[in-house]
Order: C-alpha cells, then structure tokens, then sequence
C-alpha cells in the first residue's frame, strides 16, 4: 500500500511531462495508477472477506507514537475499490473530456492523480493524523481542481469557499481527533473502536468530529460549498464530489461508528443533521435548472441519508449503508460524467434548452436512465438492493427504539424527492420539450468518452442481480462499521413481499406524484439560503475586523512603530530587570575609570557625549554629520585606549570612508536638515531616548555583573598560536576560531553593496562611465596631449598627475589633492596588502586592509572624478564581492574533501632566500576573501553614490 | 566583573542621542541615529572587555593583563555592518530623494487606507450561474453541434506538446 501512495506521488509529479509527451492520453496512462490500487484492493478480498486485515506500518514520528500505519479491513476495502475503480475510469474519462489543447492541463493531470493518491491514503489510513493529514491533502487538492478555470471569479470563490469550510472542519475534527488520542491513549482506529471511549470527553471529541464529517460531506449548515464547487470541470465533480472525497465524512461516520457509538452525541447529532440535509437537498435539486446543481444538490441529499444511515445502530442498516456507499457511488459519478458529454457535446447544461437528446442519444440516455434508477432504488439495480436493506434496517431497528419510526418515514420522504429529481433530471435532460430547438447528434461520438459512464450505469444494474456476489465483502465492511457485528441478512434482489417492499412502492408513487407536480418548473434558479449568506457575512465580519485591526496598528508611520517597539522594549526588559533586582540577582561593580589612562578616557567621553548631543541637536546637515563623526572618532580613541588596536584601526578607517560616503550623497540635498516638517514630539522622543539610553545602561550593569564565569575567551590566546598559528588573537578569532561568524558578515556585507548598487544604478550594476582600457587609455592620452600641445599656453613635459584628471572642468580640480592622492595612492594599496598578511600576528587583517584600499580608491575618486575612480579600477565590483566569498566559502570548504572540519585551517613554513624564514596559514585565505569582500563594498558605494550619482547629476544638469 | 563608569555614562547619552534621532522623520537624521546607536553599541560590547589592558596579542612575552579578544572580535564585525548598513541607509535617502520625495520617512499610504476605507464590499454568490457550461467559448451555444469529441484530437503519437 505505502508502494502505491509512492506510485501515486510519483505520477503526480510526473504527471506535466507526461502531459506534454502525450498530450491529454496521458490521462489514460495516469489510469494505470488507480487501475493497479484497484487490482491490489481487490486481490486482498479474499483475505479481508475472511474476516483478516492486511496491515503496512513504518514508524514516522516515534516521539508522538504516530507511524504511517496502513489497513485494509473490510470498509476500507470497499472505499478503496471505489475510490481507485471510480479514480480510473475518472482518468480514462478525461483523455477526451478536455480540449486537445486545453491550458494548464499538465498541472491538473498532476493535481487529479494526487488526489486520487490522497484518496487512497485517507482510506487505508488507520493512524488517525496520517487519516488526518490525507484529509486536509484532499482538501488543498480538490481547491486547486476545483479553482481550475482559474480565469473565473467564480471558480476562484468556489474553491476558496470549499477550502475554508472544509479545513475549518477540518481544524475543528483535529480537535476531536486529539481528544480521542489522549482519552483511548492510542492513534490508531482501530485501537480507538477497541477503547469504546464514553463520557464526556468522548461526547466532546465525537460532536467536534462531527463538525469535521459534516464540513466534508456538505452536511447542512455547511452544505452549500458543495453546489458552489460545481465551478470544478465536470470530472472533478464526478470524482470528488460524487464517488470520492465527499464521501470521507460518511466513511469516517461509518468507522469510528462502533467507537464512538456510545458517547452521548454522536449517532444524534449526524443522525438530525443527515436527515435535515437529505430533505434539504432533494427540495433544492428540483428548483434548479442546470443539470449539475441538480446533481450537486442531489448528492448532498443522498449524502445526508448516507451519513444517516452510517450510525444507525443495527448491522442491517450498517450493510445497507455500505451498499449504498458503494451504489452511489456508481450511479452519481455515472450521472455527473453523462452530464459532462452532454455539456461538452452540446455546449449547456441549462435543462431548458436541452431537447429530443434522448433519441438523437440513446446509449447516453439509457445509461442516464439506470443509473436514475439505481439512485431512486427500483429494481433491478444495486440501488434498489441496497435501499431495500437500508428500510429492512430501520424497520427491524424500529422494534426496539421506536424513534427509527419517524427516521423511516423521513427517509421515505426523502427518497421520494430523490425520486423526482432523479426523474427531473432525466426528463431534462433527454426529453423532447415543445418551443426547444432539437439537439442534433454529435457527427462522430467517441467511445473512449462515453465508455466509463456505461460501464459505471452497466455495474450497477449487474450489481442488482449478482448482489449476492459481493454480499459477503459488504457483509464484512459492515461487521467493521458496526458494533454488533456481521449482519443476519443478506443482499438480495428479492426478498419475497416484505414491508420494505411496499415502502419502496409508496416512494415510487410519492415520488412520481411529486415530479408531476413540480418536476418540470423551470423557474429561475432559487437565490441564496440561509447558510451561504452566513458564510458571505462571516467572511466579511472577518476582513472587517483585519482591516480594522490592521488600520488600528498600522498606522502608516514609521517612526510609529519604532516608537512602540521601543517602548515595549524599555517596558518589557525594565520589568524583568526591576524583577531580577527585586529577588537580588544583580550585583554590580562599577569603578570610575581605568587606572592610568582614566583622564584620557574621561577626555574623550566628555567630547563624544557634547558631539552626539550637538549632532541631536543640530539643524544643517553638514555639521550634525560632522558632530556624529566626532563620536566615531571617539570611538576610535576608546578602543585604542581600551587595549582593542584592531577595532581602533577599522573604526578610524570605517569612519573615514563613512563620512566620504555621507557627502558624496548629502553634497545633493538640501542643506537644513528637515526643513519641511519640522521635529515632531521632541519631547516624546526625548523622553523615549532617555529611557532606551538608561535601560542599555542598566543592562550594561547586569550583564556585566551576570558574568561570573570564566569567559570562553581564556584559552584563546593559547588556540590562537597553537591552532590558529598566529599571535593577533582578534584576527585569529575572524578567520579561524569564529570564522562561521565572518561568514555571515561577509554575506551581510554582499547584500548591502549589492542593496546599494541596486538603489542607485536601479537597472545594471555595471559602472557605465568610459571606462577605456590601458591601451585605448594612452591613446586617448597621446592625442589629448597633441591636442593641448597645440593649444595656446602649452608647456610641453608638464603632465597631468592624474589618468583622467583632465576630464574635470578646470574649477572643480585641486593640484594639490592630486599630486597628494598621486603619490600615497599605490603606497596605500601597498599598505593595505601589509595588513592584509600582517594581521594574523599583529594588528590589521582583511577589514583593515579592505578599507584603506576603499580610501585610497575615494581618495582617486575625490581627486579625480567618477573617470578616474573607472581607471583607477578597472573591474566590476560585483566580481570582486563574488571573488571574496569565493575565496572565503572555499577556505571553509576545502577542509571538508580532506576529511576535516569545515574551515579548518593548517601552515607551511620554509626558510626561503632573502626573505628568511617564512610562514603561511590557510586561514589567510580566507582573509583574502574578507579583504576582497569590503574592497568590492568600497568601490560599491563609490561608484553607486559617487559616480553614478555625478552622472544622473550631470544628466539631469545638461 | 566592573564596568568603567565613564564607558557607561557615554554610551547612554549616545544611545540617547542616537534613539531621539532615529525616532525623526528626517531620513537624513535617521541615519545618523542610526551611526550613533552603533556607536553606543559598540561601547557596550567594548565595555563587556572588563579592564583595560594590553592589546589580545600572543607574542610570547608573557604580559598577563591582555583584554578580552571575544568582544573584540565581536566589536570588529559590528563596526563593518554598521559601514555596510549605513551606506545602504544612504542609497535609500538618495533614491528616495531621486524619486522626488523629500528627505523624510513618508506615511504609508496604503496603511492609511486601510485605515480610512475599510474593507472594499465584495458580492457574495453562492452557486454558478445555471447552465453555465464549461464549454461555451468553444460550441456557441445550444444547437451548435461540434464534430464530436475526439474530431479533432489526433492520436497520441502525432500529437506532440
């Protein structure tokens, strides 16, 4: 069985190409997949009729005791000869339903073979969440069958509607589901049957089960989805919801029936509700007038006499219940498939315009005609059989409990309807209506197309007669859906002149009464009841209060909400710290200063606290950005004072190249800061500035004071030089020790130079400035030089410092930065590499090197303009950003093919002439990546907000 | 383990400063709010090293008094993303700019909306409409007659997709 939820799987997936190989024959090859469950279903008769269960397990979530534990038992038998018989012929059925060249009909082969497999999970299922999670798959399926004119509004809310009512079921059953399993302490159905649970929390479990069973098997109030989805391609409806997927709320009935029989609530209310939906649903079918509503609505009819008569508690009515599980199943999807020839031969399935197709097709119309007959339960069908039993049920049940008196004359009742919308159906869609125009025959009809509605009509009028040959796998199904066992009776065609009989003769009669009396209005179709307005105003109750609610909290502003954020934050981490303090864990240590260098420190701090306030104060731009720079640089002195020569050196460097980046943008705005609005609040945002500022203190203080332990970072120095084989403990840390975590900077680093590229060049990254190679470079040089040499005032030997200087308009060049950037440019680069090697022993390494290229890449650019930031690197930054976290994704990954850790690192030494003794860690690898990574950051920012900004500044100028 | 004070003291009035501003609706000021809280972030974690001391360098000379490297290494990949994050911030402030909006975090307008408008009344409907048949764009009707089902399907063979 698990072999065959794997085939099905599998042709789901496959089920695109072999679409496009095939074209829509493919279905007939997807057929093989239900056609092989049907044959592996059938084979187990034998063993199953004998009263044995063929059961598959393989353990799935042993912490929860839940494993994919499979059965095949009488019931689920016979459900899963139907499911995969009718999945079959449902397949074969739409090889000539859809249009050769019907869109998207890959993905519905797909989804359709899916379903069929879910299908078959559902019913061999004996682990109530694997049963569970079958079902909602069946749910999620058949809304994308049912959705697949996707093009319709109406289809989209069909399948929305049958999806929120079926999963809100759904929901509610897994409720009951759990239940169950914590009050029999076991998951498997069987297991609970065997628990018998009663009480209240078996009542409770049953009834939200019910919920469940009735949202899926369009019980009323939730009855209405099942009409709606009739938006499915007629297909669909004859599988799910006809034969396959509504019928799981009747089979879970039927199942868990001799379980949870006993527990207060569980045959009334699917009793009430059952009868309430048949009466309902037969009224319904005779005032519409498309063939298919009249079906849709008749089938939630004959689902709530099945439901029904699932919990009914004797053995006869559990056999008749089976039977007629298994002959609607055969009449309904018959009469849904014929429907579809029609609508697809004919073009409509409005019952008015159909007229004189009984004789233009009489195959069509008589396999229509039994498969009606089999619905209303005349001889000789299986029909008739399996009604018979149903009142030989109740009659005999109507002994002991006399309540089944008023439940057999609400089935008669209601069998009566079936009856004249069974001939409602017929006479519309057959018969020769005066004032209609004659349907004509369909010049070629197709076999292949009709062929499953036949052999569907034809098994059950044979099933009539031979009803003993399946009497006794029914027999079992009903020993398995009934506490008492194996009924005393046994499906016949005749059963000599019992009462039954004569029920069955007064329905015919109500029943024909009944179609000559209202059958043939054709009015316009009913408008909407009670309970889809319910759905429709609950729906829209539901995006009220989201919108409501989402206009209540979102408001809009940004500043808002980080306003909140914050002061949930103060609020929330105040209270757990005034809490902690309150039981005493917080002991803190405060000194003033550090000894020795406390002036220089209280120096510092004194300038960073008048520059940040300044900075908050500040009105023009420009000096609010220097006053911030002023703390950074601050920064920088602490962290050189502090002992951190690494952090001083990237700080100075990172504050540098920030405050390039900062005037090269703000150079194009306006100068006074907020000019048009103003500050709002300022003393909200002060009051919350204080507190955020306290609180970290305060934090600050316990953190602190939390950390008794020894710090991790102890042995540091030791691993640093014995594994890390370098003396800098910080850079080791980076690339080594710590180097996952420089991995995720890097990429952090990627994404916001490829954020800022993206911002600014909004569609290519790629530098679009001339960017002319060497040799065109001296080119170009030579003739400019020509060019100036003949010019007035030219002195010849005097040449520009820099490659593109002379492209700058006289007023915007400095001789002076460019001699300076002329000369410290490659002693930067130069540098740069020192500290790039030098930072695994001493202060340094990738970032630090990283940045003092960026600086002299902007010194370039400042000195010389956008063409010569293009000349003086010639490459695409994304390149040396993808090169870097190649560099240092390869130094990870490399270890891993020689048998090590991700990232470990190793050394060589030698004694090389000239240079002495020399030694290589890998690890510089991947300091190479880091240094490549924030080079190509660098020339990101450069080039997105220097010089592209220029060009779009220029652009816009000219 | 003790914290310097003077540390302390600094990094609340940059957290301070840093909250007030980004709290503005001035991009521009948001920025630099956001530089000053990565400022007083890195002060906390810098703060986290205990005692001042000699730079985490193991050349062997023996110098105990070495500070904490954990937090440095730490506070170096801070530094970084802060550089990275804040020269993201201002290629929003420029395209924002760009895009003809002055320099300030805008109202979301679609937010408001929602707020102002509520939800858009939608029709409900229940069943599809009668007859509505699946095939109606291809037959036209009632009494057209199409050449049968399988007309003018070609065999599998020849039907390649």
């Amino acid at each position: 069985m698990i072999a065959l939820l794997l085939f099905f799987a599998l042709g789901g997936v496959l089920a695109p190409v072999l679409v496009r190989a095939l074209g829509r024959s493919a279905f007939a090859v997807l057929a093989l997949i239900p056609t092989a469950a049907f044959v592996h279903a059938a084979a187990q008769l034998p063993a199953v009729v004998g009263g044995g269960a063929v059961t598959e397990r393989v353990p799935w979530i042993p912490a929860l005791d839940v494993a994919i534990s499979l059965r095949l038992d009488g019931l689920s038998t016979v459900m899963a000869l139907i499911v995969a018989g009718v999945g079959a012929l449902v397949l074969l059925y739409c090889a000539r339903y859809f249009a050769p060249d019907a869109a998207a009909l890959g993905r519905f082969a797909g989804v359709l073979t899916a379903f069929a497999g879910a299908m078959y999970g559902l019913v061999v299922a004996d682990d109530m969440f694997v049963l569970f999670m079958f079902w909602e798959a069946t749910s999620v399926l058949s809304y994308l069958l049912i959705a697949h004119l996707a093009a319709k509004a109406t289809s989209r809310r069909a399948a929305l509607q049958a999806l929120i009512v079926t999963t809100l079921g759904g929901l509610v059953m897994f409720v009951g589901l759990i239940l169950l399993r914590v009050e029999t302490g076991t998951s498997s159905l069987a297991g609970v049957v065997d628990a018998h649970p009663t009480g209240p929390v078996a009542s409770v479990a049953a009834v939200l089960i019910v919920v469940g069973v009735a949202s899926k098997s369009a019980l009323v109030p939730f009855h209405f989805w099942l009409p709606a989805a009739m938006a499915a391609p007629t297909p669909v409806s004859a599988y799910l919801h006809a034969a396959a997927m509504v019928k799981v709320g009747v089979y879970l009935a039927l199942r868990l029936t001799p379980g949870l029989g006993d527990a207060v609530g569980w045959r009334e209310s699917l009793l009430v509700l059952g009868l309430v939906t048949m009466l309902l649903g037969g009224l319904t079918a005779l005032r519409h007038s498309d063939l298919k509503l009249v079906l849709a609505h008749g089938t939630v009819s004959q689902l709530g006499f099945l439901t029904a008569m699932a919990v009914v508690d004797t053995p006869i009515a559990a056999l008749g219940a089976v039977a007629l599980l298994l002959s609607h199943a055969l009449f309904k999807s018959t009469l849904f498939l014929t429907v579809g020839v029609i609508d697809h031969d004919h073009g409509t399935r409005d019952l008015r315009k159909l007229s004189g197709l009984g004789r233009a097709r009489p195959v069509l119309a008589v396999t229509a005609a039994l498969a009606v007959l089999s619905m209303a339960g005349l001889p000789p069908t299986l029909g008739f059989v399996a009604k018979e039993t149903v009142l030989t049920g109740l009659i005999e049940g109507s002994h002991d409990d006399g309540a089944l008196v008023a439940v057999l004359v609400l089935v008669v009742a209601g069998s009566a309807l079936t009856l004249a919308y069974g001939l409602r159906f017929l006479w519309g869609a057959f018969a020769r209506k005066p004032g209609v125009a004659e349907c004509r025959v369909p010049s070629r009809p197709n076999p292949l197309f009709v062929a499953p509605p036949v052999l569907l009509a034809a098994s059950g009028l044979v099933l009539g007669p031979l009803a003993s040959l399946i009497d006794p796998v029914l027999a079992r199904a009903a020993a398995d859906a009934n506490a008492e066992g194996a009924p005393d009776y046994h499906l016949a065609l005749w059963h000599g002149l019992e009462p039954a009989l004569g029920l069955s003769a007064l329905t015919l009669v109500l029943g024909v009464a009944l179609f000559a009396l209202i059958g043939r209005r054709t009015r316009e179709a009913p408008g909407e009841s009670l309970a889809p307005r319910l759905y429709g105003g609950a729906m829209h109750g539901v995006d009220v209060v989201a919108a409501r609610v989402t206009g209540a909290t979102q408001r809009g502003s940004l500043p808002f909400y980080l306003a909140v954020i914050l002061v949930v934050t103060v609020g929330a981490v105040g209270a757990a710290l005034v809490a902690a303090a309150g039981q005493g864990v917080i002991s803190p240590e405060i000194r003033l200063a550090d000894a020795g260098i406390g002036w220089a420190q209280a120096g510092v701090s004194v300038l960073m606290i008048v520059a940040a306030i300044a900075a908050a104060r500040a009105q023009k731009r420009f000096p609010a950005v220097v006053f911030v720079g002023v703390t950074g640089t601050g920064m920088t002195a602490l962290f050189a004072l502090q002992g951190a020569p690494d952090l001083a050196l990237t700080q100075l460097l990172v504050e540098t190249v920030t405050l390039v980046a900062i005037v090269l943008v703000l150079r194009r705005l306006p100068a006074r800061l907020g000019d048009r609005n103003g500050s709002a609040y300022p003393v909200a945002r002060a009051i919350i500035g204080v507190a955020v500022g306290v609180l970290m203190a305060v934090v600050a203080v316990v953190a602190a004071g939390a950390r008794t332990a020894s710090p991790i970072s102890v042995d540091w120095a030791d691993l640093a030089v014995t594994f890390g084989h370098g003396e800098n403990v910080v850079n080791v840390a980076l690339v080594d020790l710590r180097g996952w975590d420089t991995m995720g900077e890097l990429s952090v680093l990627i994404a916001a130079a490829t954020g800022v590229a993206s911002l600014v060049f909004v569609r290519t990254r790629e530098d679009r400035t001339s960017r002319p190679g060497r040799r065109e470079q001296r080119a170009a040089l030579r003739e400019r030089r020509a060019a100036a040499a003949a010019a007035p005032g030219w002195e010849p030997g005097r040449s520009a410092w820099l490659l593109a200087g002379r492209t700058l308009g006289e007023r915007n060049r400095s001789i002076l930065l460019e001699v300076v950037v002329r000369l410290v440019f490659h002693a930067l680069v130069v540098f740069s590499v020192y500290l790039l090697f030098a930072g695994h022993n001493a202060p340094g390494g990738g970032f630090a090197g990283g940045l003092v290229v960026g600086l002299a890449l902007a010194g370039r650019y400042l000195a010389g303009g956008r063409d010569e930031l293009a000349a003086a690197a010639p490459f695409d930054a994304g390149r040396v950003l993808g090169l870097g976290m190649i560099f240092a994704a390869g130094t990870a990954a490399v270890p891993l093919f020689l048998g090590v850790d991700a990232l470990t690192s190793t050394w060589f030494e030698a004694e090389i002439p000239v240079l002495g003794h020399l030694e290589f860690v890998t690890s510089t690898f991947f300091d190479v990546g880091v240094y490549l990574v924030v080079i190509g950051l660098a020339l990101d920012v450069l080039r997105s907000l220097g010089a592209e900004v220029d060009r779009q500044y220029e652009e816009v100028g000219s | 383990m003790s914290l310097s004070l003077v540390l302390l003291v600094t990094m609340a009035v940059l957290y301070a400063c840093g909250v007030y501003l980004l709290l503005e609706k001035s991009m521009t000021r948001v920025l630099l709010g956001f530089l000053l809280v990565g400022n007083a972030t890195n002060l906390l974690i810098l703060s986290m090293t205990g005692v001042a001391g000699g730079a985490p360098i193991a050349d062997g000379d023996g110098a105990a008094a070495t500070t904490d490297p954990l937090p440095q290494a730490l506070g170096l990949t801070a530094i970084v993303i802060t550089f990275g994050v804040s020269a993201f911030l201002l290629a929003l402030i420029y395209r924002s700019w760009k895009l003809g909006r002055p320099d300030e975090v805008a109202v979301d307008e679609a937010d408001v909306a929602v707020r102002t408008e509520g939800v858009p009344e939608e029709e409900i409907d229940g069943d599809t409409r009668a007859g509505d048949s699946e095939f109606a764009d291809e037959t036209g009707g009632a009494d057209a007659v199409p050449g049968g089902a399988d007309s003018d399907a070609p065999s599998p063979e020849e039907a390649p997709r």
